[in-house]
């Protein structure tokens, strides 16, 4: 076999690195700040938004203020519970709460999850079984978990875990239903197999939908626990859903709408900070995302 | 210049060692049994060490169910396949991964070899150089042109250290431009690294540019027709006219076995 001089060899490197240059995809990447900014700015003026609309109300004199009062004076109160000590308890309780019942979540619905892909018959069986349970409102579940576990935390844990695992084990299941069939022969071709083909292909393929799945799964675990928390399922430990009955009651409506702040703070920071930035940046590597947003 | 023309309707030459690829009578049927589809009956054909095989036929003529068996991703319903050495498959869309880099897609199939981690990243940086992509190996699949993205499949499939490289219309979807010089790119990497190549065509312009041999297939199912030596130096040049010559004598030979199906 003859080799090529590097005479025959230069004008084609040449022609490969102009043609890479031409067909480069033109990625004018923002500056990390500009794309922060460009992401907050909406939300920012969504708030004013509704704050605004909030106050017009208040305004409007359709309810007197000590059932509806302004935006301002529950800030004011809300400044005041986050520098009491019932407030920093009941979050604290809350989030502890959301994070072993969505941990068990998770563990629960990886297993089913994987059970599920791997068992072809147990596809047919459960995964229309766990597309019922999602379907099903999960503060309807907490009769029945009262009387399985009584009043207390297991009763919540419980509900929080119906709401979220379908959804986990959900994500997992499409995400390797959707992976491109080229890609797994691409594996196999590589020599992925067995365990190596889940580590190396399978799970990183399916990581998009799954992540998805997590989200979901997040946001049936939030509202089932804040619900359970409501129905005071643990009667005196305070809790985020248990200062809101509490308020109630007290008809306290600042500490009411200020504890709501903090319901929505929590929920907006978990599923856009934690699980929207992890979405956005696999979509940002697999190249999903549109440049910009 | 048709002297440059040398059919062989039968491979009679004896081997004088075993034969990169050797496919001995196979048939392979698709679909469930009763609607089954007959893909490919009573197939033998055979590429030697170091050889450059191009298969071209119309669509539909199970061109990627012989590589899909050669590669052994499937398996034949009847006959025999031997394949000596490591095989690579290069599918017509380059299927990286896109969660990783270039550098890490040429790296995966090292680490799944048990490749050292220091000897991987010698490695890739070879390959990249060897494919012109010296620089981007950082970049994500969807960063790349698809040029490029077929170079980093070929380093891949190189990684392997392939001896056999099965490669199923990988320009099929390039512009003619890209297609050209990436004929030049893998025309110099063969001649460099002398592994086999065996490649699926439907456009005879390129069988001929590239091979050394043109199996031209019957479709549904397919058979060899005819087998076109192509006894042109290398490095060749695509605008060659004595390819031109060749090229028309095998487009010659597919239309009239594309016109039986019409009278069928």
């Amino acid at each position: 076999m003859q080799r090529i001089d590097s005479r025959a060899q230069a004008p084609l490197d040449a022609d490969l690195s102009g043609l890479d240059a031409l067909e480069l995809p033109i990625t004018g990447r923002r500056s990390r700040a500009s794309r922060a900014w460009a992401l907050i700015w909406p939300k920012l003026a969504a708030l004013a938004f509704a704050l605004g609309a909030w106050q017009l109300v208040v305004w409007s004199g359709w309810r007197p203020s000590y059932v509806l009062p302004g935006p301002l004076t529950v800030l004011e109160r809300l400044v005041t519970d986050i520098g009491g000590s019932d407030l920093p308890t009941a979050v604290v309780t809350t989030l502890r709460r959301a994070a072993v019942g969505f941990g068990l979540a998770l563990l629960i619905g990886c297993i089913i999850g994987v059970a599920i892909v791997q068992v072809r018959a147990l596809r047919i069986a459960a995964s229309s079984f766990v597309t019922g349970l999602q379907t099903m409102p999960s503060i309807a579940w907490f009769p029945l978990a009262i009387l399985l576990f009584g009043l207390s935390e297991q009763a919540i844990l419980f509900v929080v875990i119906l709401g979220a695992a379908p959804s986990i084990a959900n994500g997992l299941i499409s995400g390797v239903d959707q992976i491109p069939r080229i890609l797994l022969r691409a594996g196999r071709m590589l020599g992925a197999r067995g365990a190596a083909s889940y580590r190396h292909v399978v799970l990183p393929a399916a990581l998009p939908s799954f992540v998805s799945g997590l989200k979901q799964g997040w946001a049936f675990a939030w509202r089932s626990l804040i619900a359970g928390e409501l129905l005071g399922v643990v009667a005196g430990q305070t809790s985020i859903g248990w200062r809101l009955q509490l308020s109630r009651e007290l008809v306290d409506a600042e500490g009411l709408l200020s504890t709501m702040l903090v319901i929505l703070v929590i929920g907006l920071v978990v599923d856009g900070l934690v699980f929207g930035s992890l979405d956005r940046s696999i979509r940002r590597r697999w190249g999903l995302l549109e440049a910009g947003s | 210049m048709s002297a440059a023309v040398e059919r062989v309707t039968t491979v009679d030459e004896p081997a004088l060692a075993a034969p990169a690829v050797q496919i001995d009578s196979v048939a392979k049927r698709y679909g469930p049994p009763g609607s089954s589809v007959l893909a490919l009956e009573r197939i033998s054909l055979s590429v030697e060490r170091g050889e450059f095989v191009c298969l071209v036929g119309a669509s539909g003529c199970g061109k990627t169910t012989i590589l899909n068996l050669v590669s052994g991703l499937d398996q034949p319903d009847a006959g025999r396949i031997s394949v000596t050495g490591q095989v690579a498959l290069l599918f017509q869309e380059a299927a990286l991964f896109p969660w990783l880099t270039a550098a890490a897609n040429i790296e995966l199939p090292m680490t799944l070899a048990g490749v050292p981690r220091t000897e991987r990243r010698q490695r890739v940086a070879e390959l990249l150089e060897l494919v012109h992509l010296q620089g981007f190996g950082d970049r994500r699949p969807h960063e790349l042109s698809g040029g490029m993205r077929q170079r980093v499949s070929l380093a891949r499939a190189l990684a392997q250290r392939a001896e056999v490289l099965l490669m199923d219309e990988p320009f099929g979807s390039l512009d003619a431009m890209t297609r050209d010089i990436l004929h030049d790119e893998v025309e110099r990497l063969w001649i460099d690294a002398g592994f086999t190549i065996l490649f699926v065509t439907h456009d005879v312009r390129e069988a001929v540019r590239l091979g050394d041999r043109v199996i031209v297939l019957s479709s549904r199912p397919a058979q060899v027709v005819e087998e076109i030596h192509v006894p042109l130096p290398r490095p060749r040049d695509g605008a060659d006219p004595d390819l031109a010559d060749v090229a028309e004598h095998v487009i010659t030979r597919l239309r009239s076995e594309v016109r039986a199906h019409a009278e069928d």
